[in-house]
């Protein structure tokens, strides 16, 4: 069963990311999530706030602007897609992840079904 | 837990017993329970609280059973009846403790054992299954969703509440099992535990404290009652000031509890007089002779490593059988111990910490600095609480960044 671990900080866990200490946990934990083949894809995001770009049609109109769609406190700021064979083990993996320790937020979302 | 918080779910445990027991409905029980207790509330505002408390609990619970299938109409209605009336024309001042075979029931064969846990948490101790499901971290909506497949199916299935003594001292082992899961793997030494894993302890205590009462001729209840307070004991030493992880190796002795070592030891003593050995009593003989050696300055690794040994035959779970490679590294070398971690199939291992923590210690004994700092890259990777995750950054940093240290590699000892 495949999920995205969806990751969300504060602006202070985002901070964070120029501390080796978290720094040198992430890499540890990339490694392990992808060392196990768990994961099979994700990346980290750029700061939210600045440098996300939003875009949609209202009335057939376009919008482009600045910012994120929804302004909220905690921010997406990277996510995993990880293959296991249930909620429990998504869990536990998101468990894992050092983000949490700085207050940030881990969802974990089951993907739909791949056509077959 | 406080003290009125213990009585009252020791009083929920028996009453719910009791009530489940004749009905085989663990739900339409707590329903009542929670009716009753809900009653309670406003009934004894007015006229006090009555001479026996749960013996009225008890009462208005069956009164509401009575109700409920009596509404329903249930094929099941006369049974209910007339198992009531039998009950309340007992004593109502004297009733006995259904506890255990309620602990039974939940570590039946037939229930999946990922529910047993939460089951008796539930039905035992009252707890609410939001509670259980974080403590344990699973989805609260799956859990609510096990629990009740497993009720529906003691009910449905009337799966009996009853142990033929023949399977006795396999039904008591699951007991064991389930509540030694509630207590987690805090008492790990190489996994460590911290505030996150630690939600259930008191309560796990709790229920190895009744399960010794209510079998007191099975030595495992003792010793897991036992390996549990030595854990428990050194529950402070653990941690530094700052939250950091603290080996065994490196606690301060004076900062463990003696008291609970103290009962430790009796209730080990008392089992092994029974002299009928088993896992749990070992792995808690493990833990005292930790605790012997680092108060009396003695080395403990022969002893450890034997008792590993004798362990990993009876019970070769993942956890002892990383633990019995560590435990071996020390008195045939890491060469020997690493054998026995490379025996581990890599689909047990690849998510399991502590086997990534005792990898890359042995690896490291060795000399292989690069393997080793992969290793540790995977145990920290792998690591649910900061203060070890911390601990093992700390370790893979002294390793220093220079490349595998050929010709001067440790003498591995």
């Amino acid at each position: 069963m495949r999920y995205a671990l969806l990751v969300y900080e504060t602006e202070a866990c985002v901070k964070a990311r120029h501390d080796p200490e978290y720094q040198a946990a992430y890499n540890a934990y990339i490694k392990a999530i992808y060392g196990s083949g768990v994961a099979f894809a994700g990346s980290g995001l750029q700061d939210a706030a600045t440098t996300t770009t939003t875009y949609r049609l209202v009335g057939g109109e376009r919008h482009i602007q600045d910012g994120p769609f929804a302004d909220t406190k905690e921010q997406l700021a990277g996510f995993f897609l990880i293959d296991v064979p249930d909620l429990d083990k998504a869990l536990e993996w998101a468990a894992r992840c050092p983000s949490t320790e700085r207050g940030g937020i881990v969802e974990v979302r089951p993907a739909l079904e791949q056509p077959k | 837990m406080d003290p009125v918080e213990l009585a009252a779910r020791a009083s929920y445990g028996r009453l719910l017993s009791i009530l489940a027991v004749r009905t085989h409905d663990l739900a339409g029980a707590e329903d009542a329970l929670a009716e009753a207790f809900l009653a309670a509330v406003t009934q004894w505002r007015i006229d006090g609280v009555p001479r026996n408390p749960e013996a009225w609990l008890l009462t208005a619970a069956r009164r509401k059973l009575v109700d409920t299938a009596r509404r329903r109409r249930t094929r099941d209605e006369k049974h209910v009846l007339l198992q009531v009336n039998v009950d309340e024309a007992e004593d109502a001042d004297f009733f006995g403790d259904e506890r255990l075979r309620l602990l039974f029931v939940c570590a039946h064969p037939a229930i999946d054992a990922a529910v047993r846990t939460p089951l008796m948490l539930q039905t035992v101790l009252g707890l609410d299954a939001a509670r259980i499901a974080s403590a344990l971290r699973v989805a609260p909506k799956t859990m609510g969703q096990r629990l009740w497949r497993a009720k529906t199916k003691i009910r449905d299935a009337r799966i009996p509440f009853d142990v033929p003594a023949e399977e006795l001292p396999e039904r008591s082992f699951a007991v064991l099992e389930a509540i030694y899961a509630a207590y987690g793997s805090g008492w790990e030494d190489i996994a460590g535990a911290g505030a996150a894993s630690r939600g259930l302890t008191e309560e796990a205590i709790w229920l190895a404290r009744l399960t010794v009462r209510l079998l007191p001729e099975e030595p495992e209840a003792r010793g897991l009652l036992a390996l549990m307070l030595y854990a428990e004991a050194r529950a402070n030493a653990r941690r530094g000031e700052d939250g950091a992880y603290i080996p065994l190796s490196e606690q301060d002795p004076s900062r463990w509890d003696p008291h609970r070592i103290a009962e430790a030891e009796a209730l080990l003593l008392k089992a092994a007089r029974m002299g009928r050995v088993g896992p749990l009593q070992l792995e808690a003989a493990i833990q005292s002779a930790h605790l012997d050696a680092r108060r009396s300055g003695s080395s403990a690794d022969r002893a450890v490593s034997l008792l590993y040994e004798a362990l990993v035959q009876m019970a070769p779970t993942l956890g002892v059988r990383v633990a019995h490679a560590v435990a071996l590294s020390k008195t045939d070398g890491p060469t020997r111990g690493l054998s026995l971690l490379d025996a581990i199939e890599p689909s047990a291992s690849h998510d399991y910490q502590p086997y990534w923590s005792a990898r890359a210690h042995l690896l490291e004994r060795l000399g292989r600095r690069d393997d080793a700092r992969d290793a540790y890259d995977r145990a920290i990777g792998l690591a649910e609480e900061d203060g070890i995750r911390r601990w093992l950054l700390a370790k893979k940093r002294a390793l220093g960044e220079t490349a595998d240290a050929s010709g001067r590699a440790r003498d591995g000892v």
